[in-house]
């Protein structure tokens, strides 16, 4: 039985730890409590890059404090992976690092040098949807569509990984996506159905 | 004059038209347009509450790699809407509502946005954002809610609402009282807040903006900047989900057009997911205090609401969370009194469920505590005071289908199972609890503009300036016309999110497919009368037909009861045509006095399971019903039914804004301290819809369902886990603690 609201003792740690969390939060703040504002930044060298993405070679140079998300996004124009958080708390930018699934926003471009990355445009065959995506379609497994790349990613990842026993073992491996719209049954749904249908994905 | 209802014979449902798009990445989301050389902004916000800039150091960030420029109130261009005094501010202008960015040296809220950095790229304007250095002059704030709302004096903009006898329920045989708190919830939608501003000349500008309302953000740039309506395009191809907080432009709007027109250049501006909590609005922090009263039959004899939310210092915001005890059940005695308290924080806006949910989650629940006191069943109580007219403006409801909804749950959630007595029933030693609550919202419809164009190889082009921030706009638009026109779905293209098509309505107040629905409608019916027209007048065997004896069917134009036919190609040929190109606008209901009150309504049906020594709490099963009219698209209104559940479980389990008042900062404005609800937190849920058309509202019968999904859902989650525990939680949201368990290790 999945038990869910297990108790505040995470809430009552973060009042107690407010200051700590407040630094995190606020860069500024951050920045005169280790007083590193006096330091300018100086222009930084350019770095190769050599990535694999969707299958395409790219010899890139790039700022070596790109996030592999912005290099995706900003430079590239995959912006098919979806930026909501910037923390790792949101799987909306989450694609397969050489088959592994991975939140883009806290993984250095420079990180991933000489690896394959599969963004959510690499699924398809052509016009021919991934099973997955066609499965998403089939249940209206989204609303808005904004998290719906990243809950493909991860939903690839976890048929592939075998966690697809139960729905709840589906629910756990899925925590890490957040579905504002409230598409989360529908999701489960199309999971379930790609899962079962057994074939190699 | 209303348009009547017509039968509307709907298709099978299909994907949703924009799906495949949105499945493989393709659909653009306001920041991920490709405009060249553009620069990127990112605000700079204020680490105090409240208080006065005395000096802001911008030198060491503009000596910092990439830095284009720093705008703050010393620098910033002069802005015509900013300009408070009507007689000063130039004509065609309107005062900007709302916060006026980078306009005085003035800190009104912590997080306060007090300079834009602006640089070549993400990397360079982030690293330079610390160097920008902010010298303050403290001034005494308050943001702690709980502790000002004690002091009267404090609130403002004060209603009053009474009817029959004030305070009548505390003479009733049966009488319950509580006071029930909501702290701030905010809307966090996944796609971040983005302006990009592009500026085409001296007046004309292009802004791809995150907005529920293409129409209304255009005319708040362009009167804020005083340059004429048709000069600014607004471009919303894709919202990725808003629940209320893109209902109206935020600050860095102005933001993004000031920094592009100064810098001469494209800018985007992007807020960032801590920003999301303090700059784009949220549903405000709600005290109430409800009193409901009843003989011992049941029957309401008064109800009292009093409520009391925060608003910012510089704007007032009000909603309706008093309004459904006025009107929804039976009763003669009913006041209200709902005030505002001003914080030092920024301002709340509606979401989701607005006022209403609010309301409702105290209002529902306290219908349960008096069912309890009386000892009997919910449902019961509410069909006893169940009322076929608007209490408040005494007109009949135009349709209001609850019983129906109550009966379908009660089946399906295994109601049967519910003791009276909480706490008796068990599973595997687990506590078992059932509850219910109903929701009910204003069902409208507004003014809205479509363009068709039909052309003759049988494709049909719709255009209106909407913007779907997830419903399914276009899916459901798409399923009305083709069902008019009897042609394939796969030939219609629904284009939408451009200001420079006709006037859509904003999408908001569950509104859109009631508004453009029925213009989609009306523009359909007048292609159909345009075609039997253009074949009685060019087609030579159709010259003894008569209109109502021709119909539309698979491209082609035929007699019901003839032989005679001929396909459109072969029609636009012979009346020297291409296409057929119309514009229409369906008016608004607000246009005439009206004889229906017009309301949506669910019921929501809850199981929930309560270990009895850790208190862990498991929500089983979800029943959801609504009385929405006549459901166009049973697929997305099926999955709107659903994520008003997922919002609701997160109203009632964990959504929380915390706060350091002594700084009078949020700390928890984050994924990973704000809990919403996750895959594993949501039950199977069913969903239900009555499915009747209701006669009056529109010619479609259609009455709308986005606020209803969410709206009740909390209180009959408390309900249900009252049920089980025998404790009442009355402060939002609800945990093991509250219910009085221990606190897990």
């Amino acid at each position: 039985m999945k038990r869910c609201y297990q108790g505040d003792s995470r809430r009552s740690f973060l009042v107690k730890s407010s200051a700590a969390l407040a630094f995190y939060l606020t860069p500024s703040l951050l920045a005169k409590a280790v007083n590193v504002s006096t330091v300018i930044p100086q222009p930084i060298a350019k770095e190769k890059l050599k990535i694999t993405i969707n299958n395409k070679v790219l010899d890139l140079e790039i700022d070596p404090r790109t996030s592999l998300l912005n290099l995706l996004r900003e430079q590239l124009g995959f912006t098919g992976t979806k930026k909501g958080c910037e923390m790792g708390q949101c799987g909306a930018c989450i694609v397969h690092v050489d088959g592994k699934k991975t939140n883009s926003c806290i993984s250095l471009a420079l990180s991933n040098n000489n690896k394959s990355i599969t963004t959510v445009e690499g699924l398809a065959k052509g016009e021919e949807l991934h099973p997955m995506q066609k499965a998403f379609l089939k249940h209206d497994s989204f609303q808005c569509g904004y998290c719906t790349s990243g809950q493909i990613m991860s939903a690839i990842a976890c048929v592939r990984e075998g966690h697809t026993k139960s729905r709840n073992e589906i629910k756990d491996f899925m925590s890490g996506n957040i579905c504002r719209c409230g598409a989360y049954q529908n999701i489960v749904d199309a999971i379930t159905e790609v899962a079962t249908s057994k074939q190699k994905i | 004059m209303l348009e009547s209802l017509h039968s509307l014979n709907l298709l099978a449902d299909e994907e949703r038209v924009d799906g495949a798009d949105k499945v493989s990445g393709k659909s653009k989301y306001t920041a991920e347009h490709i405009i060249p050389n553009i620069a990127y902004g990112l605000f700079v916000c204020s680490t105090i509450a409240k208080g006065t800039i005395k000096k802001l150091d911008t030198s060491k960030a503009l000596a910092a790699p990439g830095v284009l420029d720093v705008i703050y109130y010393e620098n910033c261009p002069s802005v015509p809407g900013y300009i408070s005094d009507a007689a000063l501010r130039p004509k065609n202008t309107s005062e900007w509502k709302g916060f006026k960015v980078l306009y005085d040296n003035q800190v009104r809220f912590f997080g306060q946005p007090i300079a834009l950095l602006l640089a070549d790229s993400l990397e360079n304007a982030n690293a330079a954002l610390r160097l920008v250095k902010a010298e303050y002059e403290v001034a005494p704030f308050e943001t702690d809610f709980n502790k000002a709302r004690l002091d009267a004096t404090k609130l403002t903009n004060t209603q009053v609402y009474k009817r029959g006898k004030e305070k009548m329920c505390k003479e009733a045989p049966f009488f319950v009282e509580g006071e029930y708190s909501i702290p701030i919830e905010v809307h966090n939608p996944m796609e971040m807040h983005a302006t990009i501003a592009v500026w085409e000349g001296d007046d004309k500008l292009t802004v791809y903006d995150k907005s529920q309302g293409p129409k209304s953000t255009q005319f708040t740039i362009s009167r804020t900047f005083g340059i004429p309506d048709k000069n600014v395009r607004i471009i919303v191809e894709n919202v990725g989900g808003a629940f209320g907080n893109a209902l109206r432009s935020w600050l860095h709007v102005p933001a993004a057009c000031i920094a592009a027109k100064k810098l001469n250049r494209p800018v985007k501006v992007l807020l960032t997911r801590p920003q999301m909590f303090t700059l784009v609005g949220y549903r405000p922090h709600s005290w109430q205090k409800i009193g409901v009263g009843a003989d011992a039959t049941g029957k309401l004899l008064g109800i009292s609401h009093e409520a009391i939310s925060n608003t910012s210092r510089y704007e007032d915001f009000k909603e309706g969370i008093v309004n459904v005890s006025k009107f929804l059940y039976s009763c003669e005695n009913v006041d209200t009194k709902y005030s505002l308290l001003p914080l030092d924080v920024s301002t709340p806006t509606w979401m989701r469920g607005p006022g209403e949910a609010t309301g409702s989650f105290g209002l529902e629940t306290a219908l349960d505590e008096l069912a309890h006191k009386l000892k009997m069943d919910p449902i019961e109580l509410r069909i006893k005071n169940f009322s076929e007219i608007n209490q408040e403006n005494k007109m009949p409801f135009s349709t209001n289908f609850l019983k129906d909804c109550y009966q379908y749950g009660i089946d399906k959630i295994g109601w049967k199972n519910r003791s009276m007595i909480p706490g008796k029933v068990k599973e595997n030693g687990w506590l078992v609890g059932y509850g219910m609550a109903v929701g009910v919202f204003g069902a409208n419809k507004g003014s809205a503009s479509v363009r068709a164009v039909f052309n003759k190889d049988g494709s049909l082009v719709l255009e209106s300036a909407v913007s779907d921030m997830g419903p399914g706009t276009p899916t459901a638009m798409t399923k009305i016309a083709a069902s008019v026109l009897q042609m394939s779905a796969q030939k219609i293209k629904f284009k939408l999110g451009d200001s420079d098509l006709p006037p859509g309505p904003t999408q908001g107040g569950s509104g859109t497919t009631s508004s453009l629905g029925s213009a989609v409608d009306l523009i359909c019916n007048n292609i159909i009368k345009e075609l039997k027209k253009l074949a009685i007048q060019f087609a030579p065997s159709f010259k003894a037909i008569t209109e109502d004896t021709i119909e539309i069917k698979n491209d082609l134009v035929q007699s019901k009861i003839g032989t005679e036919k001929i396909s459109l190609q072969e029609l636009f040929q012979l009346a020297g045509k291409s296409n057929i190109d119309l514009t229409v606008t369906s008016t608004g209901n607000g246009a005439q006095p009206l004889k229906y009150a017009t309301n949506s309504f669910s019921a929501h049906f809850v199981k929930v399971l309560v270990h009895p020594q850790k208190g862990t709490i498991d929500i089983q099963h979800i029943v959801s019903t609504g009385d929405a009219g006549k459901i166009i698209s049973e697929n997305t209104a099926r999955s709107q039914m659903l994520g008003g559940v997922v919002g609701g479980i997160g109203m009632a389990m964990s959504e929380q804004v915390e706060w350091d008042h002594t700084s009078g900062q949020i700390i928890n404005a984050s994924f990973g301290g704000y809990q919403v609800p996750r895959h594993k937190n949501i039950p199977n849920t069913d969903v239900w819809f009555v499915n009747k058309p209701d006669p009056y509202i529109n010619s479609i019968g259609a009455k709308g369902l986005g606020e209803i999904a969410y709206i009740g859902l909390a209180s009959a989650i408390s309900n249900a886990l009252f049920n089980a525990t025998g404790k009442r939680v009355r402060d939002l949201p609800i945990t093991p603690q509250k219910l009085g368990f221990k606190a897990s290790s």
